[in-house]
């Protein structure tokens, strides 16, 4: 009798299952977008944000002063247009009529200048508060201390004064962390205002109408957005799924047309089917050194145990996704002060990562451990290599690596560590030999080389040369485009001068677009752009 | 039975304030912290963010903290989801979870009872092996392999199901099916050498020489006394099953609570560690007590006390 009474409370929990179920389904007319960019984010706030599926989510709710088309080139999009002084210091944008949020309110110059102090305020807490580093007044902003010189002029301009001439001012306007938030509505709700719609309020082409946690988020058609009329689907679902394999299977079935993710096993597979792509991106796969401590202190080591690694084998046997063995530091992918020619292609390799070039780099390698007084590494002690536990082919690559080091006649051993703990161990120094990896944030081989300055928090070699952090410094100030490359060139000449670091290849981005998506596009730096999208029967 | 229940409150809230206290120093001594990131913040920001958190104050004055806040129900906000309230989460999240699990859980039982019993009577034939035989595998089979497995086939081959979110009856199959496998084998197998063990005693014997029908003597006398182990497998169970699976809830894309407990580790979201960990040790101390309730009702010999 009782036990019936226990089972009756159990059926009673199943109906309320069945109750809850039911219900959804949409108009047929309505044109809906599924999509898979990432799994739940931890913050969709513009200015908190550092993730690329967030930043997704935030160029559809949000504009900037400018935007980036499908080739990746700034436009103009919540301004008119931009005014230069002569000496290319003073950025003057004009705004749009008749700009709004999304919920009807109208956006002026002065919101622009409330959020980008808001995102160098230490009190925000935002990652990429560094994005800001060149306008006027900002080492003073981000210590809580004065604001950035930007101003509002009148309802429609904005005026923004920069410390130095920056080439890439107005892509850095397209960045996310750059986009107008809500002053009221920011302040009102405080850090919860970016987690329900009803807060969420943007002024970007879409606007949030739902977010269940862990499971979708929501899109749709702002009808205040400036230039509504030219936007794609009704609505953009985006499913927040954290398993690749999940991933794969929901675009099999057609339930997601777009999948950021491929299981690894799976690439070979899919590899020369036509609804798989493979993208560069802005980012590379690297060893750091820690060069504070013996034996990584001597550079001929290091130099020795990076020349023996066969990166196209790496890429090749472990990758197998068409990533690009890297024989420098700053990826493939970005322009030089000639917007014709590519910076890598005018600073070429340091070494040649080919796996032709492999048996002389080789030897190289030990004739340098001969000169550090290691020959056939006698005498040198066992080193350790870590490596966080959350990627297989992190766990792969290593493995490789020790044994491509067991040529020169070294021990490595392995030790792996789980992310969070991995990365305190790394920045730190508490290591030897550590994975390693950075994408960029912009355009612009700075945002791969001023991280190796003394003291950077990204620092993880805890490196430290005077001349480098000169050069940085120069090219910060520097005005002229050529000067600035050519000290970016030496600046990077120093970098394998010192063999401070490893580099193994340039990532590539993969996701799975299915044939009946169409004007949907990727950004070098990641992000997806649905809002053009058209989806064919 | 009144005094029973009020010194297993008494004794649940010492547990929990033990748990709690544990917990708290312990997440400490891990290595790492919430705000590390491939992009390191500047000191600045950090010192800001520690601050607003405080997370700069000695670890025993975050405790005192810590407590304080506690007593008043209310859990903190997560330091990686910004803005979003621990309660909150907790208050969204564990009705999914719980939804599934207990549907799970009512299958687990029935199934695996029934099936143990059905073993047990048919001991050394052919169906007991074939009972064996599943539930040997339920045991041993991962669980993201009956995932991956189950939505290969009957979602993906036969494209019987869908295979992402909660949106309707049919979302539920394969989550719940994946959550019932390994108790239901594991009750199955446990009921099996219980009820052997029961066939064998005295008083079974006793009632078949009475002139008791089979079913009558399997179900007044037999079941009854088989399932009492059951019973206390079941306390845990639905602990952990209510609270939600990781594996589970991350392949077919279910919001929840599961992935809170091992997200809020990896991100060192000390608020949100504390906050999934007090409800689970909460939810276990309940379950048992309500288990040891049961077993009374199915056993009037037990005396709790």
């Amino acid at each position: 009798m009782k036990k019936t009474a226990f089972l009756l409370a159990l059926l009673m929990l199943v109906g309320g299952v069945l109750a809850g179920c039911g219900g959804g389904g949409s108009s047929s007319e309505e044109i809906v977008l599924p999509v898979h960019i990432g799994s739940n984010p931890d913050t969709i706030d513009p200015a908190l944000n550092s993730a690329v599926d967030g930043a997704t989510l935030i160029i559809h709710a949000f504009e900037g002063l400018y935007t980036l088309d499908k080739d990746g080139v700034p436009v103009p999009a919540q301004a008119e247009k931009v005014e230069l002084s002569d000496d290319e210091l003073t950025y003057t944008f004009t705004l749009r009529d008749g700009l709004k949020w999304s919920d009807g309110t109208d956006l002026t110059a002065e919101d622009f200048v409330y959020s980008w102090n808001r995102a160098v305020d230490p009190e925000t807490g935002s990652d990429y508060e560094y994005m800001f580093e060149s306008i006027v007044g900002y080492q003073d902003a981000r210590e809580g201390k004065g604001k950035l010189a930007v101003k509002a002029l009148d309802e429609k301009t904005l005026e923004v004064k920069l410390i130095a001439k920056t080439p890439y001012f107005l892509e850095l306007t397209a960045f996310p962390t750059f986009s107008p938030v809500q002053k009221a509505t920011v302040e009102e709700n405080g850090e919860q205002w970016a987690l329900a719609p009803e807060t969420y309020i943007g002024n970007g082409p879409y606007k949030m109408t739902e977010w269940v946690p862990s499971s979708h988020i929501v899109y749709e058609k702002n009808e205040n957005y400036r230039d509504v009329d030219a936007l794609g689907p009704d609505k953009i679902k985006f499913v927040l799924m954290g398993d690749p394999n999940a991933v794969l299977t929901a675009f099999e079935k057609g339930e997601i047309l777009f999948g950021d993710d491929i299981p690894t096993e799976e690439i070979d597979t899919w590899r020369d089917k036509d609804e798989f792509y493979i993208e560069g991106q802005l980012g590379t796969y690297y060893i750091s050194f820690n060069t504070q401590a013996e034996p990584f202190d001597n550079p001929l080591v290091r130099e020795a145990f990076s020349l023996a690694i066969n990166r196209e084998f790496i890429c090749r046997e472990i990758g197998k996704a068409g990533q690009q063995p890297a024989g420098a530091f700053v990826p493939t992918g970005l322009r030089d002060a000639d917007p014709t020619k590519e910076f890598r292609e005018v600073g070429g390799n340091y070494y040649d990562p080919s796996e032709a070039a492999y048996e002389d780099n080789l030897a190289r390698a030990k004739e340098l451990m001969k000169e550090a007084g290691y020959e056939n590494g006698e005498g040198f002690p066992t080193v350790e290599y870590i490596y966080n536990v959350e990627s297989d082919g992190h766990r792969l690559i290593a493995e490789a690596l020790q044994q491509m080091w067991a040529e020169l006649g070294v021990e490595v051993t392995l030790g792996s560590q789980e992310w969070n703990a991995f990365l305190n161990t790394r920045k730190n120094g508490d290591y030897q030999i550590a994975r390693n990896g950075w994408l960029g944030d912009y355009n612009d081989p700075i945002s791969f080389l001023d991280m190796w300055i003394t003291g950077s928090g990204n620092n993880d070699a805890q490196w430290s040369n005077a001349e480098y952090d000169k050069l940085i410094a120069e090219i910060k100030a520097s005005s002229d485009p050529e000067e600035r490359f050519k000290k970016m060139h030496e600046a990077e000449d120093i970098i394998f001068e010192e063999s401070m670091l490893a580099p193994i290849y340039y990532y590539v981005d993969l996701y799975l677009m299915s044939n009946k998506l169409q004007n949907a596009y990727s950004s070098p730096l990641g992000y997806k752009y649905f809002m053009y999208a058209t989806i064919a029967e | 039975m009144a005094q029973y229940i009020v010194k297993r409150i008494a004794l649940a809230i010492i547990t929990l304030f033990v748990v709690s206290t544990f917990t708290f120093f312990l997440m400490f001594l891990v290595p790492g912290g919430p705000f590390l990131s491939e992009k390191a913040p500047s000191p600045a920001t950090l010192k800001a963010l520690e601050e607003k958190y405080g997370l700069n104050l000695p670890v025993t004055q975050q405790y005192k903290n810590y407590m304080l806040r506690l007593l008043k129900g209310d859990l903190g906000t997560s330091l990686k989801q910004r803005g979003r309230e621990v309660n909150n989460i907790i208050a969204t999240r564990f009705p999914v979870s719980a939804k599934i699990g207990a549907v799970a859980i009512l299958i687990a039982v029935t199934v695996g009872v029934t099936l143990g019993s059905i073993a047990a009577l048919n001991r050394g034939k052919l169906l007991d092996s074939i009972i064996i035989f599943f539930s040997t595998c339920g045991i041993a089979v991962p669980g993201f392999v009956v995932c991956t497995v189950l939505m290969y086939i009957l979602g993906l081959k036969l494209n019987l199901l869908p295979t992402f979110g909660l949106t309707s009856g049919r979302h539920y199959i394969m989550p719940v099916i994946a959550l019932a496998f390994y108790p239901m084998s594991y009750i199955s197998r446990l009921m099996r050498s219980c009820m052997l063990d029961v066939l064998n005693q005295d008083y079974m014997r006793t009632a078949k020489a009475k002139g008791l029908s089979q079913w009558k003597a399997l179900f007044k006398h037999a079941l009854r006394n088989a399932i009492l182990p059951v019973v206390t497998y079941l306390g845990p169970l639905l602990a952990y099953t209510l609270t939600g699976s990781f594996i589970v809830e991350k392949i077919f894309t279910i919001p929840g609570l599961g992935d809170s407990f091992i997200s809020s580790i990896t991100g060192r979201d000390y608020p949100l560690i504390m906050g999934t960990t007090i409800f689970l040790a909460f939810l276990i101390i309940t379950m048992n007590v309500i288990v040891d309730i049961i077993y009374k009702l199915v056993d009037p010999r037990i005396k709790l006390s």
